[in-house]
C-alpha cells in the first residue's frame, strides 16, 4: 500500500472534480499506467477524466513520465491533459 | 561572466523592453538579443480572454530545465523566460523569451528552441473566454507545436 498525492489540471481536474487528494493505492498499481487504470475505476467521474489514457499526461514530483514510468517513492502524481502554454 | 538567467511565473504583466535592457546591462560581451513576446489573439473579435492554469512549483521548475538545455547547446550570455498565469486580454503579451549571445545565430536559434520546448514541455494550459460571454472550453494541443519540437531532437 502508498499513500501518495495526486494532482489534476485543466480539464483533468475539471472532470475529477478535485484539485487534489490524497489516495492509497493498492499493491497491484506499479507504473503511471497503473494509476491512470486505477483511478478510471473509481466512479464516473474519473472514468470521463482517464476515459482516453493515452492523451492524459503525467508527472511525477514535478518531472514529466511515461506511461511505464515506475511511481515506486512518488510523493505527488500529477495528471493533465497535453501542455498549451506558450 | 556567468550566463544571466532569469525566469519567473507571474500574474502580472511583463515589460518586454525592460527585460532586454536588463539582460545586457553592465556587460560588454553581447552582440545579439534577440526578443520574442507571444501575444493574446482576439481571434476575430470572438475572445474576450484566456485563463492560463498552471501547476505552481513544477512550471518554473520545467522552464529551468529547457533553460538548461538551452545554455548547454548554444554559448549564450544570458536567457530571460517570464510566463505568465491568470487571465490575459487580447493583446496582452502571455510568454517572454530574451536571448543574448556574442553573435545572432544562437540568440535567434535558443530563443526558436525554447519557445519550442515551451509549448510542449512547461505546464499550462490554456482555456478560452468567448466574447458573448460563454466559456469556449480548453485550447486543443497543437500537433504543429510537437513538430516543431521534435525537430530539434533530430538535430
Amino acid at each position: 500500500m502508498t499513500e501518495v498525492k495526486l494532482v489534476y489540471f485543466a480539464w483533468v481536474r475539471e472532470r475529477v472534480g478535485v484539485p487534489e487528494e490524497r489516495v492509497t493505492l493498492p499493491e497491484t498499481v506499479h507504473t503511471v499506467r497503473d494509476v491512470a487504470a486505477w483511478l478510471a475505476g473509481r466512479g464516473e467521474h474519473y472514468a470521463a477524466a482517464f476515459e482516453n489514457s493515452e492523451i492524459v499526461r503525467a508527472a511525477i514530483d514535478c518531472r514529466h513520465v511515461k506511461p511505464e514510468t515506475p511511481i515506486a517513492g512518488a510523493s505527488e502524481i500529477a495528471f493533465f491533459p497535453p501542455m498549451t502554454g506558450g | 561572466m556567468e550566463p544571466r538567467v532569469t525566469i519567473r511565473v507571474q500574474a502580472e504583466p511583463f515589460d518586454a523592453a525592460a527585460e532586454s535592457a536588463l539582460i545586457a546591462e553592465g556587460r560588454f560581451d553581447i552582440g545579439a538579443i534577440v526578443t520574442f513576446s507571444g501575444l493574446c489573439r482576439s481571434e476575430g473579435g470572438n475572445l474576450a480572454a484566456l485563463e492560463l492554469e498552471h501547476y505552481p512549483g513544477m512550471a518554473e521548475e520545467e522552464i529551468g530545465r529547457v533553460a538548461a538545455e538551452a545554455l548547454g547547446r548554444w554559448p549564450l550570455q544570458g536567457v530571460t523566460v517570464i510566463h505568465r498565469f491568470g487571465k490575459v486580454s487580447p493583446g496582452d503579451g502571455i510568454v517572454l523569451v530574451v536571448t543574448a549571445s556574442a553573435h545572432r545565430a544562437a540568440a535567434f536559434e535558443a530563443a526558436s528552441f525554447l519557445m519550442d520546448f515551451l509549448k510542449t514541455r512547461a505546464p499550462f494550459w490554456k482555456k478560452e473566454h468567448a466574447t458573448d460571454g460563454t466559456t469556449g472550453g480548453w485550447v486543443d494541443a497543437r500537433e504543429a507545436d510537437d513538430a516543431a519540437t521534435e525537430r530539434w531532437i533530430r538535430v
